[in-house]
This record gives structure tokens, C-alpha cells and sequence, in this order.
């Protein structure tokens, strides 16, 4: 019969519009700007810089390596490395970012700078409302702007920071362990002069 | 150059001595034309409503895209093939990254073979399911089945996000496997997208493949003949749809895609419904591959561990990596000199020779058909113009 294909069809659409009524399943819209959807925890765009401490100048991880810099497939990272070195959160005089500007207008959100930094230093944020009426400064972020603290990551991406915050605190026990064990060897090869003490291999263990 | 000044084109009547004939109308299509799926514009010479010649123009979208790979280090590259066809970003990381591993010699481990399979398909699955929704909108369905399509398709890009970060520019796959691994309960959460997508396939299937306007709209109109689709070197779904038994994963079984048992959908009439249905068998297929790699994936590692990310450096020579994308066959031909960047860095992308037949398939056809003619083609201008 002709027009049965149609009437097929009209069945169909009938039975999503009313069946929007009763199952929610059917019901996919999300009424944007009131009603927001959970962010998936693997999102991002665009980046940031990780901080440890409470200070975002003195905790900042990055030690300026020009790393991102380079890698960055579009160019939009800009960093002038400082002349002096700072101690970082853990205390060891490092380089640091005196300048470090990150053009989001330009930035194309691929993450292939986290990939590349050695430091987990920058890492991709999730914040997406960022629209300005200032064409060219606005979306240049600075240092200051783009410092978030090592709280903030944990909360927007909590397993990546896990995983990260473990890494980094083994390779602190690491080079702590390693410091101790070289200042005891120097304590030792100093107190060798006169015999050393019986029980020295073990206070090195 | 328009189109009346290339050609003399012979009307069904003498002009200078016929005062009732009609003279060749001079349409541009495009290239703000909605329908045009993006910045493409269609020099068409009219005699009354017929088709009497048509030119493509395209070039509004060149981003450089090659030569910008080629100042571009080999991890570089990868975020940009994401933009060459925007809608299935997963499957042109897999050819660029296909390109590399051959250029290197470079294995990828079982894991990341599976996960590069099931993303793959999905991107399938998302592409197809779009494309038959705006197919639909072309002929004037005001919305309907574009929104059923764009629901699905929702899914799938929930997906990636979860996985990969990104909707649509994932930059997921790198030459020696994957950038990262499911995340706990993804693959459970692909399984039921998996199981719920035959479903909408149904939905669709009862909502329009019987619809008389549908056929009458779409049958016999934009042929390809099997001649001229092995002749044009049209491949993908609209080599398929006019009986060309091409299909890249059946031919070259890349990857691991000789585990999977599936079949290749075939066209009769190469016609823009052939080419619809062509569409929707491949995406049952497309769920027949996804159920037995789901079932199948192994755990273990998803990079090659001796492959360098960061400063990678092939030794001289050149390759091509080719894998069947959504739209046809996506290749990506690369020379090494032995340096960080890659010396030549060539796409051959489905949807720019895919389109050299849309002349040959719209002579004789009216304006409206031009329309549904083009949409079943399936381009993206990204990957048209680079």
C-alpha cells in the first residue's frame, strides 16, 4: 500500500515524542547553563601549571626547561627562563619561569605538553567558561593565571594526581634516602679515622 | 572562470533562431550554502531545472595542513591530523600513525591493537550515523532523524571523552600504540553502547527505509557505474555502493582485522539510496566487529617500549600507511631524511576523490538532487582541502 513506509516512520516518531514522557532514558536533553552534566574525569583543555604549597610563586614545579616550548605544535607557549635559582617546594635551588605565557587562542588543547614535561609540572585544566571581550590579552594567560595549586588538580582529575603525587613522593623518598645515605657515608669516612663503630652497616641500611 | 565561458554545452534547442528556448542559467552553489557540508562552492550551468554542467571549487578551507606537518616534529603531526576530517579524528591518528610504524618498523602491542580496533569502529559507527542524519536533513526532513543520529552519536562521543579527553579532536593513538589506557569501567560502559546501538539501527531502519518520498527522492538518482567507480579510484562506502568489493580491512587486513569475521556490504545500483543502505549494513557490521574485539581485548601494555615519543627520529626512507576510514580509504604518505620532521608528509584523503565523480553523477539531474547527491558522497571539507 502505498504510504505504509510513511505511516512506518510516523509510528516511530510518535513513540519517541510520547515515550519522552514516561521513560527518561528518552529524555536526553540537559538544560545547559541551570543544569550541568558530571565533568568525565579525563577532560581537558587547556593547560595549567601545577603548584605545591600554598605559595603560587615559590611552589610552582616548573623549572623552566623550555621543553613545552618546543613541542608545542601550534607555539603558543612562551617562557623566559630566570638567570638566578630559587628552592623549589622540596628545597632545592632550581631554575624557574620568570615569564611563562600560554596564548589560548592559539593553544589547540592536544596535551602534548603534558606528554613531554619531565616535571609534571603542567598539566590540562577543565575550565571551558573563558570567553572575554578583550581579543588579545584576555585570552593570554600569564603566570599568575595559569598557577593552580596541586588541591585544584586533585580535584578535577583525582586518579591522574594520584598517580602523579605517588610518583613524585617515591622519587622524594628516593633522593632523600639518597641524601641521608651520602651525608652518613660522608659522617662515616669522616668518624673512619679513628676504627669505625661495629655496627655501621647497619645504621646505613 | 565560470562555467558558460569554459564549455559550449548543446542545448535541446537553437537559441538564436528558437525564441521560446531556454538559455544556460549560471548558479553558484556555495560556498555558504548550508547543504554544502561546510565551505564548498558548485559552479552549475542550468537549463531550466537540468544540470548541464557542473564545476567543483573548493580550496576555502586550505589550512596548509602538509606543509605545516613538515615543519612539524613526528609527534607534532599527530594533533593535526585530527583536523583533517573533524567528525572522525580517532581513524586518522590510526593511518598517520600506520604511516610511522611502517616508516620505523615499529610493532604495537596486542592491547593497543584492540583498543585502536574498537575506537576505530566506534568512529564508524558516530560517522555513519551522522552522515545518514544529515543525508536525511538535505532531502527536508526538518530535523527528525539528524537528532536521532546526533543522540547516538552523543554516546559514542562520551566515550572518547572519557577515554582520550576530547570529544572530537582526540589525538589518541601515537605511532607504537595508544596514549592511554581505558579507564576503569569504560569498557563495561562501551559494552552497553555497543548492545543498545542495534536498537537505534532498527529505529532508523523502520523510520525511513521504507519511506516511499525516501525512494523516490534517492532511487536511480546520482548512479556511479561500476566502471567508473573502479576508474575514478572512488573507495570506502561509495566504491562499495556501486558493487566494487573494495574494502581496505578485508584487502590489507591492517592492524588485526583478519581476527574479525564480518562481512563487506555491497551495492547493485550505486544510486544515492545504495548508497544509504550501504551505510546503515556497514554500521551492523561495524557492531559485529566491536562484540568480538570486546570480547577478545587482552590486558597488558599499549605503548611499544622501545619507541621513542619525544625525539623521534626514523632512519631515511618513505612509506605509506592506508587503513580503511569511514569515508574510504585514508592514506598517509611519508618521507623520511633521517631528521626530526618528516621531508614530504602527503594525505591522500577519501572525500576529495570520492567527489571527482559529482559532476558524472548530476548531469541531467535537477538542482534539488544536487543536493542529496553531494550529501551522500559524505565529505568533510577538512580533509577535502587540507
Amino acid at each position: 500500500m502505498l504510504g505504509q513506509g510513511i505511516l512506518k516512520g510516523l509510528i516511530e516518531t510518535a513513540r519517541n515524542f510520547f515515550g519522552s514522557y514516561v521513560n527518561k532514558d528518552r529524555l536526553t536533553t540537559v538544560q545547559f547553563p541551570e543544569e550541568r552534566l558530571p565533568q568525565i574525569e579525563a577532560t581537558r583543555d587547556f593547560p595549567l601549571l601545577v603548584y605545591d604549597g600554598t605559595d603560587w610563586q615559590q611552589g610552582l614545579r616548573c623549572v623552566a626547561c623550555l621543553i613545552c616550548e618546543k613541542a608545542c605544535p601550534p607555539q603558543c607557549i612562551f617562557i623566559e627562563k630566570s638567570t638566578d635559582k630559587k628552592p623549589d617546594a622540596t628545597g632545592k635551588p632550581q631554575f624557574y619561569p620568570a615569564r611563562f605565557d600560554i596564548d589560548i587562542s592559539v593553544c589547540m588543547s592536544c596535551q602534548i605538553c603534558v606528554e613531554v614535561c619531565p616535571f609534571d609540572a603542567i598539566k590540562m585544566d577543565v575550565e571551558f567558561e573563558l570567553s572575554t571581550t578583550d581579543r588579545f590579552g584576555g585570552l593570554l594567560l600569564d603566570k599568575q593565571q595559569l598557577a593552580k595549586s596541586n588541591e585544584y588538580y586533585n580535584r578535577i582529575h583525582p586518579t591522574e594526581a594520584g598517580a602523579v603525587d605517588a610518583a613524585l613522593a617515591d622519587e622524594r623518598a628516593k633522593a632523600e634516602a639518597k641524601l641521608r645515605q651520602a651525608a652518613e657515608a660522608k659522617a662515616a669516612a669522616a668518624a673512619a679515622t679513628p676504627p669505625p663503630p661495629p655496627a655501621e652497616k647497619t645504621v646505613i641500611q | 572562470m565560470s562555467v558558460l565561458t569554459e564549455t559550449t554545452v548543446a542545448l535541446s534547442s537553437d537559441p538564436t533562431t528558437d525564441p521560446n528556448a531556454s538559455q544556460l542559467l549560471e548558479v553558484s552553489m556555495g560556498p555558504q550554502h548550508p547543504s554544502t557540508h561546510g565551505v564548498f562552492r558548485m559552479d552549475v550551468a542550468l537549463d531550466g531545472e537540468q544540470v548541464v554542467k557542473l564545476k567543483p571549487v573548493f580550496g576555502y578551507l586550505h589550512r596548509n595542513h602538509e606543509k605545516i606537518a613538515e615543519s612539524q616534529n613526528y609527534l607534532g603531526c599527530m594533533p593535526y591530523t585530527d583536523r583533517l576530517d573533524y567528525i572522525c579524528s580517532i581513524t586518522n591518528n590510526w593511518a598517520y600513525a600506520l604511516a610511522v610504524e611502517t616508516l620505523a618498523g615499529i610493532k604495537v602491542p596486542e592491547r593497543a591493537e584492540y583498543l585502536r580496533v574498537i575506537t576505530g569502529e566506534l568512529t564508524r559507527l558516530q560517522n555513519h550515523a551522522s552522515l545518514i542524519g544529515f543525508l536525511m536533513q538535505d532531502m527536508g526532513t526538518s530535523g527528525t532523524p539528524l537528532m536521532y543520529a546526533f543522540r547516538e552519536r552523543e554516546k559514542i562521543l562520551d566515550l572518547f571523552e572519557a577515554l582520550t579527553g576530547a570529544r572530537m579532536m582526540c589525538n589518541y593513538m601515537r605511532f607504537g600504540g595508544c596514549r592511554v589506557d581505558a579507564p576503569a569501567g569504560w569498557l563495561q560502559q562501551t559494552q552497553k553502547v555497543i548492545d543498545a546501538f542495534p536498537k537505534f539501527l532498527d529505529e532508523f531502519e523502520s523510520l525511513l527505509r521504507t519511506n516511499e518520498i525516501l525512494m523516490a527522492r534517492t532511487q536511480g538518482v546520482g548512479r556511479v557505474s561500476r566502471e567508473l567507480a573502479i576508474n575514478a579510484g572512488l573507495t570506502g562506502p561509495m566504491a562499495r555502493a556501486s558493487g566494487v568489493n573494495y574494502d581496505l580491512r578485508k584487502v590489507d587486513s591492517y592492524g588485526i582485522y583478519d581476527r574479525f569475521s564480518f562481512r563487506v556490504p555491497l551495492g547493485e545500483f550505486g544510486d544515492v539510496y545504495d548508497r544509504y543502505m550501504i551505510r546503515l549494513l556497514e554500521m551492523r557490521e561495524s557492531v559485529e566487529i566491536l562484540k568480538q574485539a570486546m570480547r577478545d581485548i587482552p590486558s597488558g601494555p599499549i605503548m611499544d617500549p622501545g619507541t621513542k615519543i619525544r625525539g623521534f627520529r626514523p632512519k631515511a626512507g618513505e612509506a605509506y600507511g592506508r587503513i580503511e576510514a569511514p569515508k574510504g580509504e585514508l592514506g598517509f604518505y611519508l618521507i623520511s631524511d633521517g631528521t626530526g620532521n618528516p621531508y614530504r608528509f602527503r594525505v591522500r584523503p577519501p572525500s576529495l576523490i570520492n567527489l571527482t565523480v559529482l559532476e558524472d553523477m548530476c548531469l541531467g539531474r535537477n538542482v534539488a538532487d544536487i543536493v542529496i547527491i553531494l550529501g551522500s558522497v559524505d565529505i568533510v571539507l577538512g580533509e577535502v582541502d587540507r
